[in-house]
């Protein structure tokens, strides 16, 4: 059980962190990384650097793309759940 | 968080791509030795990389207000390696290019060996370091699977600074500016991934401890000693 109370206890204490930083700092926008290093690019190169490429094909919503990244972690879930149950389940057989 | 499609100038995507190459080359013939020779280490192969998909797609909130993922590559490294790894990354990189925009092919090259490669490397070496100290299992797991983590977006902002020199500060000055957008945004997404990781050891030491022995993860010894201490 030490291992789960540890691992519970360290999830608990991000999301305390996170409301925290929540409460105090009003003007984040909790865009993504990547978002934050294309300004940090625009900074750098005074606006001048075009991206050369674009992607070939963008979700054409945030909820498609929230729908696309769910999936991806639904089918890791599902194998790392199909492992676990049937190797545990064949021991206590 | 990967680098974006485009973000990257000549010659530098060329560059990364030309050091991802050779090695996920070498991973994908390791991979083939893997799956012909030693069928028993297949599930486990599929756990580290259903793992890898899952921590990527996890998108979480961190200290600075803006958001990161975890890579979930310090399990794949540990049981596998640095170069199996490369090639359990790229699976995810190319979905995440092609379909959801994240990432690109472009940089498909840096981001591979930021997360494929030099964290799995970094994970991987960290791992063997402290069996060699002697460290607890889930200790050196702890580690190993945390700097895996944070050692990506280290060298994510290494690659970002590189291709993006600042006008006054050079190289060291884009390379505090990227850091705190994604170095520092990592520590937190980065330890809760090392307790994480290390937990999911637990479970893999009970059901497939032998194969773990098998590939040389762990010794007869230090497997029993873990298995006692799990009660039943």
């Amino acid at each position: 059980m030490k291992g789960e109370i540890i691992a519970g206890l360290a999830i608990i204490l991000f999301f305390a962190l996170f409301l925290y930083v929540a409460a105090s700092n009003t003007g984040a926008d909790w865009g993504g990384a990547d978002g934050e290093a294309e300004g940090v690019i625009a900074e750098l190169t005074e606006g001048t650097y075009e991206p050369w490429f674009e992607p070939l094909i963008e979700p054409p919503s945030g909820e498609i793309e929230s729908l696309l990244f769910s999936l991806q972690a639904a089918l890791g879930a599902i194998v790392i759940g199909y492992f676990f149950g049937y190797y545990r389940g064949k021991q206590s057989a | 968080m990967h680098i974006m499609e485009g973000f990257l100038p000549h010659p530098w995507w060329e560059v990364w791509y030309a050091l991802s190459l050779p090695v996920v080359a070498y991973g994908i013939y390791r991979m083939n030795r893997l799956v012909k020779e030693r069928r028993e280490t297949l599930p486990l192969l599929a756990l580290a990389g259903a793992f890898i998909f899952v921590l990527s797609s996890l998108k979480l909130p961190s200290v600075t207000g803006s958001c990161s993922h975890p890579t979930g590559t310090g399990m794949g490294a540990i049981l596998f390696g640095p170069a199996l790894t490369a090639v359990l990354s790229l699976i995810v990189l190319v979905y995440q290019a092609l379909f959801l925009a994240h990432g690109g092919i472009t940089t498909l090259g840096a981001n591979v060996f930021s997360m494929g490669i030099a964290g799995p490397a970094v994970g991987y070496l960290v791992y063997r370091g402290c069996t060699r100290l002697n460290l607890h299992f889930y200790l050196s797991i702890f580690l190993a699977a945390t700097l895996a983590d944070w050692a990506t977006y280290l060298v994510t902002t290494l690659q970002l600074a590189l291709a993006f020199p600042s006008a006054t500060g050079g190289v060291v000055g884009s390379f505090y500016a990227f850091g705190t957008v994604f170095a520092l945004t990592q520590v937190p997404l980065a330890l809760v991934e090392g307790v994480v990781t290390a937990l999911i050891f637990k479970y893999i030491i009970q059901v497939k401890g032998d194969v773990m022995v098998k590939l040389k993860v762990i010794d007869e010894k230090g497997l029993g000693k873990l298995r006692e201490a799990i009660p039943a």
